[in-house]
């Protein structure tokens, strides 16, 4: 049985909270969790395969230009290489997120420092990567542009443009017009990119660490030339994507090349440094805020100009002003997009584009008019929630920014302000707090799941929907469980297979929603399927621990199966519930920051994020993805940033001991409060995206709270000592 | 990585007697030159490992302490003589790097420890360390991390470890052992300036050994070691200040300091302690301090801030260690 549904009205019937077995928002522990901490879940390239050859990438050490030639004698003669490829099929850069098709090919014309252009295949690791780095090749270079700063730019999106901002900002009693920048950040998942392609003679078949597969299968399938029913992707775990695995990468398309020219399987694991140097980029931001208010802190105008950067014939513009959409009030309103192209690897989606670092600018642009006025920050906030979108006027399907901002501010205990900053010192630390909202615009996609009734009684969850670390073996047993009477533990779950029926994919917070509505819908028709087999409406059947009951009596779903299956797809498709209405998940972030009086060294000293994302699937990995959006807010604030070379335009910072994420040490605990909601209009099971939201503001937080702290306010991302010392000798 | 050979010494003689060669390096506990040979930056045909050679005892010398080369930054830096009387090194040591890398990384190694520089690590770019003649990437490039004392045109490059710096503050000797024989070195002279010859880090001549570093005996006052840096932990040297410093009847009478992340080699300037020692503590006296420390000092744009900064934190330092209030 298959069932479909186009989302096209608010489903508010909230079946979830009527169903008997009280599994969902239960803070069930991963099913998978033991086999990650003790090392046995096998992550991409870790898979055993017999007769494995080993391909290393060779990347070019030019900004721009072609391959003219490449001495393959040069190292073939070395001990263990097997080929050297170079095939106009390897791509250099990774696809876009559900791009759906073949990269930009070929691989030989270099379009950014350290692309990819050719493999070389070893019968070990080692000899692979030495000759690698000994492959003699001849380029025909270009010059190109690679400082972002310095070329022209052109509309990345039609601006919105309501009323007149200039004149709201020259009648306004208050305004704030402020620029501030932001770097480039990388997604820094543990798990580098990697594949083990195998080749049949017909088909293909590849272990990838990889988030969305049904579109990395064509995407795959198309860069090779191959029809997409030969092409099968596993990822059943993925050691974090966070945005660079949405598409297909280099190292996979290499290695099936390899693996069908050689006809032996290729493995294909980048380096750490390749992993930098090649894959997706966020771009760096430079965003102009203007904020209009009247004497009563209401605002007039709101504008939010940002530029970002991409190669050429790179579509993906970094959403930076997708939540100045309709986060706050502003009759006179203009928020542009411009791109400039330059020369560093491809920018796409690092965990939650667009307002990952366009919220932040915007809070700290809050701040200041706060100030200003002379109210609380929060206050501001909350007389500028607007009633509906601020141009399209549709309706907010559920909002809970004002009770984020206030249960967040007695939990965090915040103090009432105005006051002024360098209030508190302890020893050579100045203390000092802030506060900011959160939002993330909520997306679902196509997704099918197929969920069946075994003869034994317990469920079985299949799709192609992959678990990038979130909990979605979690969450999807919850859904099913739930539905069907049962304990999560009796409901097994299989993922990351593209011969399971497609589902979203993990990317953009979108998955839970999607593919749990996919499961949803497959339930929702096994009920059905179990209500008429014993004869009753649906609705009056309470499936509980492996039992319907009706009225009148109970069977055991063992008994009613009767030695057979039941079997159905889910199908769930977004429709106009999410066009009609403005679907957003909100929150706020308040931050307690020390900075050192003499070195501008700035640290967390405790963060509280009160959130608000629909329905709560699971406490504990909802909690797990709030903490680590925040975390990510820490080292966004604090740390984060790719350094390019300014002659030759390579990244220069392209490791972990040099890119610095947050280590344990920067993270104090932090407090998470999670306000359920429940948005029909979301997803038929009442749940928003959560995986982002956790990163949506809280930087500007921490950069308000800096200056509460030393009274320096800074206006570059990441705030490292040196900028904020900077800014203190301003003071 | 290329192939190589590996050895394992089984005394120290024979160690000698191979890294002797020019295209063999010595192994201990490999943080560091494995990281590097991955990178193909080192390229040995021979590893010796000396990993085996009783080297790793802490003992007693005279009123001093003898470290051997083959201690690890871990047992240094919970050793009891340590944590009590050198407590600046126990410091410096906990300031870098990570608990598993201090697990392995010994007190030879360590000192040997190779610089960060992002164009060193890369052999895509010049570096006049890694392949001399081939440019300095840095000079005009990602300087963050870079040096502003006794940089030369050759190479900006600093030395990035931390033990050094509070052990160049103490004054301890490094003992070395070569074919010819057997040498002492002080820490403060065992790194060199970049120069024209950047490609060596320190003094060491082919075939010699690090064999163990020697503290002399213990002085009162009070131990320092300040490390800044954006994050908190597994992050080298913005600049860092190895300090101690005592005070008799409101004067300092002892100002031992040496400083990290400012140049090719822990940075110690005696006119520092000339100065500060017999003066009474002041902010006036600080900057005086920093006056000296910083005469010459040269920026390369994006590091230009490390001036400022090594400013405020040796007068951080020095009013932590005196009492002075900012």
């Amino acid at each position: 049985m298959s069932v479909h549904l186009k989302q096209d009205s608010v489903d508010d019937r909230n079946v979830l909270d009527k169903t008997g077995q009280g599994v969902i928002g239960e803070p069930i522990e991963r099913p998978e969790g033991l086999l990650k901490v003790t090392g046995t879940a096998p992550y991409a390239a870790e898979f055993k395969i017999p007769d494995c050859l080993e391909g290393v990438l060779v990347t070019a050490p030019i900004l721009r230009g072609k391959v003219k030639s490449i001495d393959r004698d040069a190292v073939l003669s070395m001990p263990g290489v097997v080929a050297v490829l170079s095939d106009e099929r390897m791509t250099g850069r990774a696809a876009q997120g559900m791009a759906n098709a073949a990269p930009f090919q070929p691989a030989q014309d270099v379009e950014y420092w350290g692309q990819p252009v050719a493999l070389v295949v070893a019968e070990s690791f080692e000899e692979a990567r030495d000759a690698a780095k000994h492959l003699p090749i001849e380029y025909e270079t270009e010059e190109g542009p690679i400082d972002p700063a310095a070329v022209e730019t052109s509309p990345a999106q039609d601006p919105t443009r309501q009323g007149d901002l200039a004149q709201a900002m020259n009648e306004a009693a208050h305004s704030v017009d402020v620029t501030i920048t932001t770097e480039g950040h990388a997604s820094a998942a543990m798990e580098p990119h990697a594949a083990i392609a195998q080749w049949d003679g017909s088909s293909l078949s590849v272990h990838a660490s990889l988030q969305m597969l049904k579109f990395n299968r064509t995407e795959l399938a198309d860069s090779l030339g191959l029809d997409e029913s030969k092409v099968r992707l596993l990822s059943p775990y993925v050691g974090g994507g966070f945005g660079s695995k949405l598409g297909i990468s280099q190292e996979a398309v290499a290695a099936s090349i390899a693996a069908m020219e050689l006809g032996r399987p290729v493995r294909v694991v980048m380096s750490r440094q390749q992993v930098f140097q090649t894959i997706m980029r966020r771009t760096e931001t430079q965003q102009r805020i203007r904020l209009a208010a009247d004497a009563d802190g209401k605002l007039t105008g709101f504008g939010h100009e940002a530029r970002i950067s991409n190669l050429p014939n790179e579509d993906f513009p970094e959403p930076v002003i997708q939540s100045s959409q309709f986060l706050y009030a502003g009759e006179n309103r203009l928020l542009t997009l411009d791109m400039a192209r330059i020369h560093r690897m491809t920018a796409g989606s690092v965990r939650a584009p667009g307002e990952a670092v366009g919220v932040q600018t915007v809070e700290q642009a809050m701040d200041m008019l706060a100030e200003k006025i002379g109210i609380d920050p929060i206050e501001l906030r909350l007389k500028n929630l607007p009633d509906q979108h601020p141009v399209k006027g549709m309706p907010y399907s559920s909002r809970k920014l004002a009770e984020c901002l206030q249960q967040g501010a007695e939990a965090f205990g915040w103090e009432k302000r105005p006051r002024k900053p360098r209030h508190t010192r302890e020893g050579e630390w100045w203390i000092g707090t802030g506060v900011a909202s959160a939002a993330r615009i909520h997306a679902v996609v196509e997704a099918k799941a197929r969920v069946s009734l075994q003869p034994d009684g317990t469920g079985m969850v299949e799709s192609d929907m992959t678990d990038i670390g979130t909990g979605t073996y979690s969450i999807l047993s919850q859904i099913a469980g739930e539905m069907l009477g049962l304990e999560p533990k009796d409901v097994l779950v299989r993922l990351g297979d593209t011969d399971f029926p497609p589902g979203s994919g993990s990317g953009g917070s979108m998955g839970a929603s999607s593919t749990g509505s996919a499961v949803f819908l497959a339930c929702e028709d096994l009920r059905e399927q179990l209500a008429r087999k014993l004869n009753v409406e649906p609705a009056s059947m309470v499936l509980k621990d492996g039992f319907a009951r009706w009225d009148g009596g109970q069977k055991a779903l063992t008994e009613l199966l009767d030695g057979d299956e039941i079997t159905a797809t889910g199908h769930f498709e977004p429709g106009d519930s999410t066009e009609d209405n403005l679907v957003s998940s909100f929150g706020a972030f308040f931050a307690e920051v020390a900075v050192n009086h003499w070195t501008g060294e700035s640290r967390v000293r405790r963060m509280t994020g009160a959130f608000g994302f629909g329905r709560v699937l699971n406490r504990r990995t909802a909690r797990s993805q709030c903490l680590g959006g925040m975390t990510w807010c820490i080292g966004n604030a604090l740390t984060e940033s790719l350094l390019f070379d300014p002659v030759d335009g390579h990244l220069a910072n392209c490791d972990l001991a040099e890119y610095h994420v947050p280590v344990h040490r920067d993270v104090p605990d932090l407090q998470v409060l999670m306000l359920e909601e429940r948005d029909g209009a979301a997803s038929p099971i009442q749940a928003k995206g959560v995986g982002e939201l956790g990163l949506c503001g809280g930087a500007g937080a921490i950069a308000n709270a800096i200056y509460d702290a030393c009274g320096a306010r800074v206006f570059e991302y990441p705030m490292t000592p040196d900028r904020v010392l900077a800014a203190l000798e301003r003071v | 990585m290329r192939p190589f050979d590996y050895q394992r010494a089984e005394r120290l003689e024979h160690a000698s007697q191979l890294a002797a060669d020019s295209e063999t390096l010595p192994l201990a506990g490999g943080t560091n030159l494995i990281d590097l040979m991955k990178l193909q930056v080192e390229t040995p045909q021979t590893l010796v490992d000396i990993g085996r050679l009783s080297m790793g005892e802490i003992a007693e010398e005279g009123e001093g302490l003898r470290i051997g080369a083959l201690a690890t930054n871990t047992a240094t830096a919970a050793h009891p003589r340590v944590r009590a009387d050198y407590p600046v090194l126990a410091r410096a040591i906990l300031a870098g790097a990570t608990q598993q890398l201090r697990n392995k990384a010994t007190t030879g190694g360590n000192l040997c420890q190779r610089t960060r520089c992002y164009y060193f690590t890369n052999i895509d770019q010049p570096c006049n360390k890694r392949e001399p003649g081939s440019g300095c990437g840095a000079i005009d490039g990602v300087a963050r991390l870079h040096g502003i004392l006794g940089t030369s045109p050759q190479c900006i490059a600093t030395y990035p470890g931390d033990m050094a710096v509070a052990m160049a503050a103490l004054d301890a000797t490094v003992e070395i052992t070569g074919e010819s024989g057997e040498r002492s070195v002080p820490v403060r002279d065992f790194h060199r300036l970049p120069g024209d010859t950047p490609e060596k880090d320190n003094v060491l001549e082919p075939g010699e050994i690090i064999t163990a570093v020697t503290l002399p005996a213990p002085v009162s006052g009070k131990h320092i070691y300040r490390k800044v840096r954006e994050r908190s932990s597994y992050a080298f040297a913005l600049c860092s200040v190895a300090a101690i410093v005592d005070m008799a009847e409101g004067r300092i009478t002892r100002a031992d300091l040496a400083f990290g992340g400012l140049a090719h080699k822990p940075w110690h300037d005696p006119r520092i302690a000339e100065l500060l020692v017999d003066s009474e503590p002041s902010l006036a006296l600080f900057d005086k301090a920093a006056d000296l420390l910083l005469e010459g000092a040269q920026g390369y744009g994006e590091n230009d801030f490390k001036i400022p900064l090594t400013r405020r934190t040796l007068t951080a330092v020095l009013c932590d260690a005196t009492g002075v209030e900012a």
